[in-house]
């Protein structure tokens, strides 16, 4: 027997074998006799007044099954709850799932057209006259509830007032973070099947949460929960924005219900920009308050995210952890940011990987970077200064209200990480460089250390099941968007049952007839909770089979010996197969966030002609407590850092005065390219395990993307340093900063 | 309409629409379902086969225009039962997380490959730099790329 033989090999992809193939199998390539194809109609304006809905004419083109609409649903149409940290307050602004008087966004649903072909069923969207009055974009969305501010709130630590006046110096400052969003490869979409005779209902292309979205879709449709199975196909990729319930989550099951078929509706790519979840939009007003040696004594300030028309499920969460998260990897003792929630006519938000947290970290790097300026501190001294110590963890975080809960940075030596980054990319060699016009191209370095909550709760379940060829089965809660869980998760119960992997018939995730209960994949959490659960599954997977094992070769347990496909016991043995079928099931329970951290650093070099930043050099160091997987780990932290890059120099999504969005296609909408972003490397470490679970492993699908923003737009501040250019707003597009170059240079002309 | 061209090897016949894409063709006619749909707008390449031994955005061509020609899909480019060099290199250089891209890409790379199996990074990424992925970063695919030039170098 030899332990831990997978927990952190870089061992290939169990999934490459299909997806390298061709094999995987997506929601789109399902297929089922009788299918009916679903095509959404959505405003065409972001405010107004519905009149009249006149599907005559697309009810007479051949091929069309079927118009739904708000009609259809009786009295109430369903509305969609909030999933994580529901209020009261903000219940008037719930998205209901097909508009029925009112649209507050260009890309609302407001009918469905069912067709034999989705062509035909495109086809018949334009068969439908739509008589909206128009709304100006921006009034009162919701006029009973007073206003278009749904929710404030406050993460408080100390009193950063008092420590403000007591303050000699203070710096405040006004920073901007475009809308952008997570835009997977793969579209939304979504395939349902209504058994009429057992009243059961099957939904494909769930994804991240699927049983809680059980339980809204059998709540919206009447139904008991074990009347509907979530099916998890291969999932092109999820960022925090595939699996959320969205109008189509509902309206896909309700009309394979009405119509006795199976119905598919597979998202365009125009479609996705107008209705997926959209992030990151943010403008803050902070001010910090430091002594003149540079350590850091107070935060506050004011941050208005625009979150879109409707809340949806989880468009909150940005907004919190923007003020929760702003002061990071730092030993701030006084805090008040205030984080206030605007409802607007554009597609609602929602989490896109890093929420809050990618913002947070670009408004806090750029405030303390102009501190340092100020203060004339070497900013990676003033940084080093302020770093959070191994011996104060674990240090408290500012409390969030309306929300109220207890959170602290777990475990960790920030300055380890920082010392590292800085070594890595070679610092003190690059120094000079800094600010200085190297071939016509000026040349920045900044590094900006960074934390990455993971692990949220409250629980994930495993169930491993010994079957007959004595392979063992692995059933878990936790949803795979693409990241490897089912190499992951096989790695961990190969190890905790110490068998060989190929032991390991499969990791089935996600789909709600694996386990009792899942709760999912967002908040960096299914390594930790899925992995941990595995653990404690196995454990007791092992006692079952000692005891099983003792019984049928009579003996004592103690005396029982597992070796690969065989039970043993002095002169006894019995293949591990015929104790089938033995199953054991466990649920991990945490209420304690792990916080993973690191440093990144970049070097880059600023065109003043064009406005082009080249990334010469991007190093991320960071310390996951323990890697389960080196080869998929370093995939998740360099994707997003690469994603960061998008939303700091390339992504945006631009809406007119009228809320119709500008950038609508993928030749509007820029994403980085394989030549963008050539130059990564990454520092991968296991040096402090989290406390709070089995595995000790901290969350890591998030990490790379959170200091991007920060950590470019020092760099550029750097290089621009002798003209005094200091980069405020995302996006560092090639035009913003040519001009930012161009006032700074003229300031008549500006 | 009909319309009949190869596809991995094999004659077929189809019926389709005049607008029917060859990518709705490949996947629900021939239930083909490794060529994917990103974007349908020719921009992610998720989509790319080689038509007459040139990469194509199947998206962008219609059923129809393939009369005649040789198609090659990701199904294409392996074997039964093992993976291509080009394939396991993808895989050993973690090039894909959710294999939604990876069929377009391995088809990129697989026909930059043929042709100019001395490629540079350089070269790669610009080839490369039709077929989006979110999820990698593109580090893992230019590695894997580099990696399987060998063999391509060795091919008749």
């Amino acid at each position: 027997m030899t332990a831990n033989r997978y927990i952190g090999s870089p061992v290939e992809r169990l999934e490459d074998l299909r997806f390298l193939r061709g094999r995987g199998e997506y929601v789109d390539d399902l297929e089922r006799p009788g299918l009916l194809h679903a095509a959404i109609l959505r405003s065409p304006v972001a405010h107004g007044l519905l009149r009249r809905l006149d599907a005559a004419a697309a009810l007479a083109l051949p091929g069309v099954h079927r118009v739904v609409t708000a009609a259809d649903m009786g009295a109430a149409v369903p509305k969609i709850p909030i999933r994580l940290q529901p209020m009261r307050e903000l219940e008037p602004y719930h998205q209901p799932v097909l508009a029925a008087e009112k649209v507050r966004y260009v890309g609302e649903p407001v009918a469905v057209v069912l067709a034999e072909s989705p062509a035909v069923a495109e086809d018949a969207l334009d068969g439908i006259a739509l008589d909206i009055a128009p709304l100006p974009a921006a009034e009162l969305l919701f006029p009973a509830a007073g206003g278009n501010l749904a929710v404030l709130y406050t993460a408080e630590k100390g009193d950063a007032d008092a420590a403000f006046a007591r303050a000699r110096y203070r710096r405040r400052e006004s920073f901007a973070v475009q809308r952008h969003t997570a835009l997977t490869m793969e579209p939304r979409g979504v395939m349902a099947e209504w058994d009429a005779a057992s009243g059961r209902l099957t939904v494909y292309g769930a994804a991240k949460v699927a049983f809680f979205n059980r339980r809204i879709l059998a709540t919206q449709l009447g139904l008991p929960v074990e009347a509907i199975e979530m099916v998890e196909n291969d999932v092109g990729g999820g960022f925090g924005m595939r699996g959320e319930f969205y109008p189509e989550d509902f309206l896909i099951p309700f009309a394979a219900r009405l119509t006795g078929r199976p119905v598919k509706w597979i998202e365009d790519r125009r479609e996705h920009l107008i209705s997926a979840n959209h992030a990151r939009e943010a403008r803050a007003e902070l001010e910090i308050a430091c002594r003149s040696d540079g350590t850091i004594l107070a935060l506050r300030g004011r941050i208005e995210v625009d979150i879109g028309a409707y809340t949806r499920t989880n468009g909150m969460v940005g907004a919190r952890n923007v003020a929760q998260f702003l002061s990071g990897p730092y030993r701030i003792p006084d805090i008040h940011v205030e984080s206030a929630l605007h409802l607007s006519n554009k597609t609602p938000v929602g989490t896109y990987r890093g929420p809050g947290r990618f913002e947070a970290d670009f408004f806090r790097e750029r405030l303390l970077d102009l501190a340092a300026k100020d203060l004339r501190l070497d900013p990676v001294e003033f940084r080093r200064r302020n770093l959070v110590a191994a011996h104060e963890m674990p240090y408290p975080l500012a409390m969030l209200s309306p929300v109220e809960k207890k959170d602290e940075l777990d475990s960790g030596d920030y300055a380890m990480t920082f010392e590292r980054c800085l070594a890595e990319i070679g610092w003190d060699e690059k120094a000079e460089l800094q600010g200085k016009l190297v071939g016509g191209r000026w040349h920045g370095l900044a590094i900006g250390p960074f934390v990455e909550g993971g692990a949220a709760g409250p629980a994930e379940s495993a169930r491993l099941a010994l079957e007959a060829d004595g392979r063992v089965a692995v059933y878990v809660g936790s949803s795979a968007v693409g990241q490897g869980l089912e190499t992951a998760f096989a790695q961990i119960a190969a190890d905790a049952l110490e068998l060989p992997m190929e032991r390991i018939r499969g990791v089935f995730h996600g789909s709600t007839s694996h386990v009792g209960e899942g709760f999912g994949s967002f908040h960096s959490r299914a390594i930790v909770m899925g992995g941990s659960a595995i653990l404690m599954a196995a454990e007791r997977l092992l006692a079952a089979i000692r005891a099983a094992g003792a019984e049928r070769l009579g003996c004592a347990e103690e005396a029982v010996e597992i070796a690969d496909d065989a039970v043993l016991a002095p002169g006894k043995l019995l293949a591990l197969g015929e104790l089938a079928p033995l199953e054991a099931e466990a649920r991990f329970d945490n209420d304690k966030h792990t916080y993973t951290y690191g440093a990144h650093a970049a070097h880059v070099a600023v065109d003043p002609a064009t406005g082009h930043v080249a990334v010469l050099d991007y190093v991320a160091v960071e310390d996951v407590g323990r890697i389960i997987n080196p080869l998929t780990l370093k995939g998740q932290v360099i994707g997003g850092i690469v994603q960061g890059l998008g939303g700091t120099f390339l992504e945006e999504l631009v809406y007119d005065e009228e809320g119709q969005l500008l950038s609508g296609s993928l030749a509007d909408y820029l994403l980085p390219s394989a030549s963008d972003f050539p130059a990564i490397r990454t520092v991968l470490l296991e040096h402090a395990r989290a406390p709070n679970n089995p595995l000790g492993a901290k969350g890591a699908g998030e990490g790379g993307v959170v200091p991007v923003a920060g950590v470019i737009a020092n760099a550029v501040a750097a290089a621009l340093r002798p003209l005094g250019v200091e980069p405020n707003e995302l996006p560092l597009s090639p035009p913003r900063l040519w001009a930012l170059i161009e006032a700074a240079r003229d300031p008549a002309s500006a | 309409m009909r319309t009949a061209f190869e596809v991995n090897g094999k004659p077929v016949a189809v019926e389709v629409e005049p607008r029917t894409s060859l990518a709705d063709c490949l996947r629900h006619g021939l239930g083909l379902t490794g060529t994917h749909l990103g974007c349908e707008h020719g921009v992610c390449g998720a989509c790319t086969v080689l038509l007459d031994g040139e990469p194509a955005r199947s998206c962008l061509i219609f059923a129809v225009q393939a009369e005649g020609a040789r198609v090659v899909t990701v199904e294409g480019l392996g074997e039964d039962a093992a993976l291509s060099p080009l394939q396991q290199a993808f895989r050993k250089h973690h090039a894909l997380q959710c294999g939604f891209c990876t069929p377009g890409m391995i088809v990129t790379a697989h026909a930059l490959l043929s042709a100019e199996p001395e490629a540079d990074e350089g070269r790669i990424r610009e080839a490369l730099s039709g077929n989006l992925c979110r999820c990698t970063g593109y580090v893992g695919i230019v590695e894997a790329v580099l990696a399987a030039r060998a063999h391509y170098r060795r091919r008749p």
